[in-house]
């Protein structure tokens, strides 16, 4: 029991980083952004590249992030400068980045578990105590969540941040302080997509292998840890959007993973994924509907 | 000084639907002018602030400040030197941002909007000292998402973030009209105090003939994208609501409405 919950904890946390780059895009900027689905493998694509080369697996981390960042850059050009509708540069990114992915991995399967990652090489093996172990990898994903979190917040409240968020909440305000909107959904989408891409790297070391269907349904998830996050713990004053998005990413696991329990198969997972999801759109639609009701 | 020199707009050109607004429009603002601008619906009031703010491109002509060709210059560039206020008040403010993240962002316009804390704590008086001379009680409420607020204290507070910075031109577009009578009144003496305070070449369009004849210092008005009444300095002064309304039935007389 105590290691299916550690293991849900662990899964919960290295989508964790996911769901705050989805909350940018899909809370923040409003952009439904499908880019997402090529960007999650693509930072793992990128770590195991790396890794294969004998690089420091926390480097392949912060490239996996930069290299999602330059994606979600183009995504953002597609649609700013191009005037491709929000949808379809995500599914353009997408689809042609299954084919990068493939070219940067090498394969649609890489394993790297002889390598060192993150969460075990020879400086965690003279450190952490045997007894530990067990516990060292939902650790280690808890303070790298928490960091991107803080990082996620700090931004938010600089002058930059503040610009991302009123170009979703309100175009014409960022026109009015002459700047242009479009700039900034590029920089948004940049970002957001370096989490994305970050937390594939997470996923991928963690895992110990690179699987190029990774990203199905990556979007899914993050939106779905963000819809439960804020509609279920968005009342409680005291925590901030960006951990409620995460404790949702742990609880949308945690529901997956009791779907999984009642006799169905891992083939069956993103059946789930997808009537999971639906379910959740459907309930907080129902919610919106009835505050509506009120007003 | 604001030109608008030989305007030419098409609506839907090439279409069965095609409609010519605009057609050889001309237009001098000079500076530290208060225009209120009135006209039926269509006339092409709003279409001309857009052409000036650059919301709407134009087919011909050139608009100028001070001697500049801006006709090109994209719309958010032109924002440097324009303050806006839309007719409705949702437009001029972020809804889930705080009054006080509002103001910070008004406060920061024409500066890099870096990675610097984007409240400067140091302002915090400032804002509130602004916003209690509206008398609304936002001054209180400075944690408070802005969509919360009423459409009134809204509008006031795009105003004020409209104005916060030095720009040269204030446009206010039907600005009080979504507003009940009452606070209408207080918005317009707020456009009146901060034009006078902070000389600003303003340019409103209204459908509150009072409004018009009562503020400003030059009255026109436009039927189907051409000037039939321009009045300003004493001649402005002796109209009445009245003369207005005469020349406005005869125009729909002359439509045959």
């Amino acid at each position: 029991m105590l290691t299916l919950i550690i293991g849900i904890l662990e899964e919960g946390l290295a989508y964790g980083v996911l769901a705050l780059g989805v909350y940018i895009t899909y809370k923040i900027l409003d952009f439904p952004d499908l880019s997402v689905d090529g960007t999650f493998p693509l930072g793992g694509a990128v770590t195991v590249a790396l890794i294969s080369m004998g690089l420091n697996p926390l480097i392949a981390l912060l490239a996996s992030f930069l290299i999602g960042a330059f994606a979600g850059m183009i995504t953002g050009i597609i649609h700013v400068r191009f005037r491709v509708r929000d949808m379809l540069s995500g599914i353009i990114m997408m689809t042609g980045l299954y084919s990068v992915n493939l070219r940067i991995a090498g394969s649609a399967n890489v394993a790297i578990f002889t390598k060192d990652s993150i969460f075990d090489n020879s400086f965690i093996d003279r450190v952490v105590p045997e007894g530990f172990r067990p516990y060292l990898v939902v650790t280690l994903l808890f303070v790298i969540v928490l960091i991107m979190k803080i990082l996620l917040d700090v931004y938010l409240k600089t002058k930059s941040g503040y610009l991302l968020r009123a170009v979703g909440d309100n175009e014409t305000v960022v026109t009015s302080l002459a700047k242009d909107k479009g700039t900034i959904k590029i920089i948004g989408l940049s970002i957001a997509n370096g989490f994305v891409a970050m937390s594939g790297g997470i996923f991928v070391q963690r895992n110990g292998f690179f699987e190029i269907s990774i990203g199905t349904g990556a979007l899914v998830a993050g939106v779905a840890s963000v819809i439960i996050g804020i509609n279920l713990l968005g009342k409680v004053s005291f925590l901030k959007a960006t951990t409620t998005v995460i404790l949702g990413s742990i609880l949308y696991k945690t529901c997956v993973q009791i779907a999984i329990s009642f006799g169905l198969v891992s083939q069956d997972r993103k059946l789930i994924t997808a009537i999971l999801f639906l379910i959740i759109l459907i309930t907080s639609n129902g919610r919106k509907r009835r505050v509506k009701a009120h007003a | 000084m604001l030109r608008l020199i030989d305007i030419n707009k098409y609506y839907n050109p090439g279409t069965v639907n095609e409609m010519c607004l605009f057609d050889g429009f001309n237009l001098d603002i000079r500076e530290e002018e208060f225009v209120s601008v009135v006209g039926s619906n269509g006339s092409g009031k709003t279409s001309m602030l857009n052409i000036i703010c650059g919301s709407i491109p134009v087919d011909n002509g050139k608009i100028e400040i001070n001697g500049t060709d801006i006709t090109n210059m994209p719309e958010y560039k032109r924002q440097m030197r324009i303050g806006r206020v839309y007719q409705n008040p949702a437009l001029g403010t972020c809804p889930n941002m705080t009054i006080l993240e509002n103001m910070s962002l008004a406060d920061n316009k024409g500066k890099s909007f870096n990675l610097q804390l984007g409240t400067n704590k140091k302002r915090i008086n400032g804002y509130r000292e602004t916003l209690s001379r509206l008398g609304l009680g936002l001054e209180e409420k400075m944690d408070v998402t802005v969509g919360t607020l009423s459409g009134g204290q809204r509008q006031a507070l795009a105003m004020i973030m409209a104005t916060m910075t030095p720009i040269e031109f204030l446009i206010l577009d039907e600005h009080t009209a979504a507003l009940d009578p009452k606070t209408a009144e207080l918005i317009m003496e707020l456009t009146r105090d901060i034009v006078k305070e902070k000389k600003l070449t303003t340019i409103m369009v209204t459908h509150n003939l009072r409004y018009a004849v009562e503020y400003g210092n030059r009255l026109l008005m436009m039927h189907q994208g051409e000037l039939v009444l321009d009045k300003c300095g004493e001649e402005k002064h002796a109209l009445e609501v009245d003369d207005i309304l005469d020349k406005f039935n005869k125009i729909s007389i002359e439509c045959g409405n």
